[in-house]
């Protein structure tokens, strides 16, 4: 499932980093959200264009000690979390991050 | 506050990041309300690439919640350039506007942009006390016009009553206003001295009934018998505490660049047109001075009674002459809150109101028979 899912930041979000964490509020509702700090890695690597597996597999597999599996778990889960609140944009095709927020498929 | 915004606010504090930031981008205004603070001629303001590098800066100094103010912000030509260049940095965005240059138009640019919240100044429900407060007639239907522009782009408006003399009878009719037009609402009791030193727009302010009268509401206050307690027994820990962000993870900047520690502490604490935000905001010293102050510092204030429950404000404490000092309009409202007189207040000469009480005393006496007054003598 989580093969080929490519996720870009929409721009209707207010973030901002503070220390190692990312400090993100929702333009739909409001919701403020922390990403820790490997959630923030993925945050920074969403730019639509590489997959969702990919990230994962490069940035956080080899820079922590996790399993493969339970790292996509995660990220699948974190990226369905912050697409329910507008924060992600998700894809099974690459998307284009644009200023105005809008995917480009 | 949420736990989250509490623990985000104090890892700021941590990592000492300003939050929070509040940009005026211009002080000239279309209303000239008679408690504004402000000299409203443009004495040389930042031009729009002086904002947008400010703006720059401070997203990299870590500022999320950026609010813009003023002044009446739609003044500015650029408005909507600064806003989209704001956004696209990702802040926080929130406005403070008497809203009247927004139709729906500007109501629809301003949901495209992604702004958080519009806090709008309503006076009174009835239009001839609010146009007399802005002195601009048509002002209240033009402004509720706005908010029906907003609300209908779906984006979240609060209504900012600001109570003095002129309306404070009419804040459940501004409350019933926002709660029919589906806006939140908030009251500001405290009518603040200009910026320039001029405290005679204080003669505004509500006296102690009216504010008795407003904290024992339980439409505003929640809670009458929790908000009014008797102040808790100060401890240790609250004399650690810091008054308030400003100059910790708050400041303001002004359109003239002038960086001060909050819009209600006037303490020039540097200038961005001749020096880097983040420089000024780790090395001025005036705020660094800010910053080391806690309420054990405070000479009155840290043997006061209120100590663990106040609401003192710094900025108004140093308008009154001494940032260390006590904030009196904050010792009225704990003395309106709980009918418990700060130190600060018993510290000075009787107030007229308990004059008026010794003579109405002295009339009863007279009222006496001439034998109990004998033995009164």
């Amino acid at each position: 499932m989580n093969n080929h899912r490519y996720v870009a930041r929409s721009s209707e979000i207010a973030a901002r980093r503070l220390g190692n964490e990312m400090m993100i509020m929702s333009g739909r509702d409001s919701t403020l959200f922390s990403l820790n700090e490997v959630a923030t890695i993925i945050w920074e690597a969403a730019d639509g264009l590489t997959a969702l597996d990919e990230i994962v597999e490069r940035r956080i597999c080899q820079e922590f000690d996790v399993e493969l599996a339970e790292a996509l778990r995660d990220a699948d889960a974190l990226a369905d979390a912050l697409a329910e609140h507008g924060i992600f944009l998700i894809s099974d095709k690459p998307l284009q991050y644009s200023p105005s927020g809008k995917e480009q498929k | 506050m949420s736990a989250l915004m509490q623990e985000m606010n104090a890892k700021a504090l941590r990592l000492g990041i300003p939050l929070s930031v509040q940009l005026d981008l211009t002080y000239r205004c279309n209303e000239r309300c008679v408690h504004c603070y402000l000299d409203h001629d443009d004495h040389g303001e930042m031009t729009t690439p002086e904002i947008r590098s400010l703006l720059d800066q401070l997203a990299e100094a870590g500022v999320f919640f950026l609010t813009m103010s003023g002044g009446e912000i739609l003044l500015r030509k650029d408005f909507f350039d600064i806003l989209e260049y704001a956004r696209a940095l990702l802040f926080c965005v929130k406005l403070k506007t008497n809203a009247i240059l927004i139709r729906e138009r500007q109501a629809d640019r301003i949901r495209s942009l992604g702004v958080d919240s519009i806090q709008i100044s309503i006076y009174s429900h009835r239009p001839e006390i609010h146009d007399a407060i802005t002195k601009v007639p048509g002002s209240l239907r033009r402004s509720v016009d706005a908010i029906r522009f907003l609300r209908a782009q779906g984006l979240k408006v609060i209504i900012a009553n600001v109570l003095m003399l002129q309306n404070i009878h009419d804040y459940p009719g501004v409350k019933a206003l926002a709660a029919d037009l589906g806006v939140e609402f908030t009251i500001d009791p405290t009518i603040t001295p200009r910026m320039d030193g001029d405290r005679s727009i204080l003669s505004l302010n509500i006296n102690q009934a009216s504010l008795r009268q407003v904290f024992r509401d339980e439409a505003l206050v929640g809670n009458v018998e929790e908000f009014c307690a008797p102040p808790k027994q100060a401890d240790e820990d609250d004399l650690d505490v810091l008054p308030c962000s400003a100059g910790h993870s708050a400041c303001y900047v002004s359109p003239y660049g002038d960086v001060y520690p909050c819009v209600q502490f006037p303490l020039p604490s540097g200038n961005v047109r001749r020096a880097p935000f983040l420089d000024i905001w780790r090395h001025s010293d005036q705020l660094n001075e800010v910053r080391s102050i806690t309420a054990r510092d405070l000479p009155s204030c840290s043997q006061c009674v209120h100590l663990a429950g106040c609401s003192r404000c710094p900025g108004l404490a140093y308008m009154e002459g001494n940032m260390r000092g006590p904030s009196s309009q904050d010792c009225e409202k704990s003395f309106a809150r709980t009918g418990i007189a700060s130190k600060n207040l018993l510290s000075r000469k009787p107030p007229v109101e308990a004059l008026i009480h010794i003579q109405a005393a002295r009339e009863t006496v007279q009222e006496l028979p001439a034998s109990s007054r004998i033995q009164a003598q």
